[in-house]
């Protein structure tokens, strides 16, 4: 609380306490990452040991990659939630830049709107969603898994409140520069944006990297899977439940969200935080 | 008011030069706004009150017309006994996870940042199962749990404790998904508790020394605790509204079972939807979902103004 100095028992409390709890916190992940280096019959035996006696990592990684095609949901993922955040922020930066320094009827009314979607949680939304998309033929594509995010009023919402602490001189000065309003946006509120848009990307890309509802209802082409839908996939394809290349597939799924979040504790604590307001 | 007063002053000066600016403003925001304007009435706010107008039909997918039945979805669905059992096992997870996650997370915030050593070790473990995908740790948890080489029941038997056939075991299985939905927003909670911890003023501590207070817990009481009141208010409403929002576990571990077990409303909603396609009656069930989270959601917003109120 004032972070000061404790008393040595105290100190050594702290720290059995938050340890028995960084235990439980990261079992999961260190199951998972040594269950991924172990042969079939070191994982079904009944004797707890935590480190491998026969090293059979590289076999079940090769499993992994080959058994189902992994490296195409991984890019698949990446394909779907790099454009998402891409139109997310091209729909929402006019937006928010009109709804924080433009003067014009119903502005009131627009960002009231905003504030009411909000409230909206992602799965009230499926149905009808999924039944336009029925018929209007986009189920199973690229397009169903990121059409119904492009409109992120969340990202409005955070683009709005920090454009509002940008000085109108610099708009003004741009404008005496004979700069067009959609000049302002991309060429003079973008780049003072970064900070908020980097913790909005943080978000965005955490939140559709581990969706698991909607790829699950609106995709059925194996070809077109993302991370979620593949390790689902690989287990329920998984005859005889072979769990090292299960853990090794569950580990690659994660990893790169866990690697980015480590080398960036500071900016991914703050993106999510940011994001206690939406749901 | 600043905006009438620059119109008040604006107008007797208008000139046909000024009023084109201005109406050339209005042109330029509706370009700018309009694409967001449009896609949040095509994915937002349509859908919404389509489910609302779907809710009062008998549609499936795919069926060539459908029929007004009013509230009988309604009435089918509180006298069916999946769905009352959903609401009640949604309930319960959110009963037990919020204050379980609630308290854990403000526990380990105090601890964390009552001391400076290993810091941002504890923050960081803390906070891994917040954003690794959780459908991935779900798999992971389902082979932990595994009854006979699973990681929890192997611990057990080594302090010889009787272990569980955790997931399928009727009388255990939601206390073993709250358990996992408890691993995974312990972070996000100490996250926010710590963000409230460090706006409390250094000088309340200060003060309250010199008025005598010197033991870590009065310390708790008299200053910490009433200082968070309002972030713990905040921190219960989002965390039922996500926990109302359970799953990817159920979904892939369980299946709602066994025997309807651990089913939950959105389960309830995405099989009816999705496997059964009776979107008229799913319709129904995402009603009564969007009715908890934006009676949470109106919660969330009167405190927000309350606290705005306390500055």
């Amino acid at each position: 609380m004032n972070g000061g100095r404790l008393h040595p028992l105290a100190a050594l409390a702290r720290h059995v306490v938050l340890m028995a709890g960084a235990v439980l916190m990261i079992a999961p992940f260190a199951w998972m990452f040594l269950t991924s280096l172990k042969p079939q019959g070191e994982i079904l035996s009944a004797e707890l040991r935590l480190l491998p006696q026969h090293w059979n990592a590289v076999h079940n990684y090769t499993m992994a990659f080959t058994r189902v095609p992994m490296l195409r949901f991984l890019l698949n993922g990446a394909i779907v939630t790099a454009a998402i955040f891409v139109l997310q922020v091209v729909v929402a930066l006019p937006c928010a830049y009109a709804l924080a320094k433009l003067r014009f009827h119903g502005r009131g009314a627009l960002f009231a709107t905003v504030l009411l979607c909000l409230l909206i949680p992602v799965h009230a939304t499926a149905i009808p969603i999924y039944i336009m998309f029925f018929h209007a033929g986009v189920l199973d594509s690229y397009a169903s898994l990121v059409l119904p995010f492009v409109i992120s009023v969340f990202g409005i919402f955070l683009m709005r409140q920090f454009f509002m602490t940008v000085p109108n001189d610099l708009i003004d000065a741009a404008r005496i520069d004979g700069i067009g309003e959609f000049g302002i946006v991309w060429r003079i509120m973008l780049p003072t944006a970064v900070p908020a848009l980097i913790a909005f990307g943080i978000f965005s890309v955490v939140a559709h990297w581990n969706d698991y509802f909607w790829p699950l209802i609106a995709i059925n082409s194996q070809s077109l899977y993302t991370p979620p839908l593949g390790v689902v996939f690989f287990r329920r394809n998984d005859q005889g439940t072979d769990y090292g290349p299960l853990m090794a597939a569950a580990t690659i799924v994660i990893l790169p969200l866990v690697v980015a979040f480590l080398l960036a504790q500071r900016r991914f604590i703050e993106g999510i935080t940011f994001t206690g307001l939406k749901t | 008011m600043a905006d009438i007063a620059a119109t008040a002053v604006r107008v007797p000066a208008a000139t046909t030069a000024n009023r084109r600016r201005a109406w050339r403003e209005e042109l330029t925001a509706m370009s700018l706004a309009g694409p967001a304007m449009m896609l949040m009435f095509l994915f937002l706010i349509g859908p919404v009150l389509c489910i609302l107008a779907l809710s009062l039909t008998d549609y499936q997918l795919g069926a060539k017309s459908l029929r007004v039945i009013g509230l009988q979805n309604y009435v089918d669905m509180f006298g069916d006994r999946v769905f009352r059992r959903s609401i009640e096992n949604t309930l319960t997870y959110v009963g037990i996870v919020v204050p379980a996650s609630v308290g854990l997370g403000l526990g380990a915030a105090l601890l964390i940042e009552a001391g400076t050593s290993l810091r941002a070790f504890y923050r960081a473990a803390y906070f891994l199962p917040v954003m690794a995908t959780l459908i991935a740790m779900a798999i992971v948890w389902e082979f932990m749990l595994h009854p006979r080489f699973g990681l929890v029941n192997l611990s057990l038997k080594a302090i010889n404790v009787a272990g569980y056939d955790w997931l399928q075991d009727r009388a255990v299985v939601l206390y073993t998904l709250c358990g996992i939905g408890i691993w995974q927003s312990v972070g996000f909670n100490m996250v926010l508790f710590m963000a409230g911890l460090t706006a409390i003023p250094k000088d309340l501590y200060e003060a309250a020394a010199i008025d005598g207070v010197n033991n870590g817990w009065d310390r708790f009481l008299t200053v910490t605790w009433p200082m968070l009141g309002p972030v713990t208010l905040f921190v219960v409403v989002i965390t039922a509204i996500r926990s109302f929002q359970v799953f990817d576990t159920v979904q892939v571990m369980t299946k709602g079972g066994p025997n309807r077990a651990s089913e939950v409303l959105l389960y309830t909603m995405y099989s009816e939807g999705f496997e059964f396609f009776r979107s008229g009656y799913a319709a129904a069930v995402t009603v009564v979902f969007l009715a908890f989270v934006l009676a949470l959601a109106w919660l969330n917003a009167h405190i927000l103004e309350k606290r705005v109120h306390y500055a």
